[in-house]
């Protein structure tokens, strides 16, 4: 009897078992990202004059890592497309033209966060601070290890190996893509 | 692999097109200076290329509606977080109780609306 993984079958829902763990997970990080962003607004709400410190926050820089992230989601997707076409060099480059977005992002987010502590606003200067560096860390982290998952995922699709698996990563990564055009205007913009 | 319409890339690259020009409005639309233009364009505009990532890029529009549901118990879930403090953290006092560290930051900021409307 050969073996077949149970992430390649479908659930009693009718939906792949492992694209409904990935839709479950996404669920939670709403949950985690709502919960941090709701807190922020309560407090940037009841605080207006944190506008003297959000004003300091790098417009520029923000613009940039969103183009990258946006860039990256339409490279996930075409990976995805060529996956279900069993192309699976064009899918490779893709995953790994995404995987070169997310170092870009983390890079610019480097440069910008070297400039602000050198500039003295750090974790603990402020409140908002301390919102903007939680709240763009631990999406910085969901970065991380979506480009992590990646690499792996990308050695296995070119052994033509879980195709499927593709699909499950481009439904993290456009949710990491998501939380970021939310960041974005609420870090950067409302100033 | 699961099943869906067939979309190619050229698909996707519009769609991209479309993000792209949303989000270059989004920078443009705050620039203006209009407190409501800002509200509708940083935030409005980031709404909808939410939702165009989310039934495009991830395929909701094609997708079981448990996923849909799944997804809309956790917002509302957040709503309910954010309604049940809300009224008490967005507060610096009520009846019987006075959050004192945040009515001294409220006081030593309190000419800050009054002069940035100058």
């Amino acid at each position: 009897m050969s073996f077949v993984p149970d992430a390649t079958k479908r659930s009693n829902t009718g939906i792949m078992t492992g694209k409904l763990a990935v839709w479950w997970i996404v669920g939670s990080e709403i949950v985690i990202f709502g919960g941090l962003l709701g807190a922020y607004i309560m407090m940037r709400l009841k605080y207006d004059f944190w506008a003297e410190q959000s004003a300091f926050t790098n417009t520029m820089a923000g613009a940039i890592n969103t183009f990258i992230l946006l860039t990256s989601s339409l490279f996930i997707v075409l990976a995805h497309h060529y996956a279900e076409k069993k192309d699976h060099i064009r899918c490779f480059i893709y995953i790994w033209l995404t995987i070169g977005g997310a170092l870009s992002f983390l890079l610019v987010k480097s440069l910008e966060w070297a400039s602000e502590i050198h500039h003295g606003y750090t974790i603990t200067s402020h409140l908002f601070w301390s919102f903007y560096y939680t709240a763009a860390g631990v999406h910085g982290l969901h970065v991380i290890a979506g480009a992590i998952i990646m690499v792996f995922i990308s050695f296995d699709v070119l052994k033509q190996k879980n195709l499927h698996r593709v699909e499950n990563i481009g439904i993290y990564w456009h949710f990491v893509d998501l939380v970021w055009i939310f960041l974005f205007p609420l870090l950067y913009i409302a100033k | 692999m699961s099943e869906h319409v067939e979309h190619g890339p050229r698909h996707y690259v519009k769609i991209y097109i479309v993000l792209l020009v949303l989000f270059v409005v989004s920078l443009i639309g705050p620039e203006i200076g209009i407190r409501w233009l800002t509200l509708i364009t940083a935030f409005g505009i980031a709404v909808v290329k939410a939702l165009l990532v989310a039934s495009h890029f991830m395929q909701l529009n094609i997708e079981k509606k448990l996923i849909w549901y799944v997804l809309i118990s956790m917002l509302l879930a957040c709503v309910v977080f954010y309604a049940g403090v809300a009224p008490d953290v967005m507060r610096a006092e009520g009846e019987n109780w006075k959050n004192t560290s945040s009515l001294k930051l409220i006081e030593e900021h309190k000419n800050y609306k009054a002069e940035s409307e100058h």
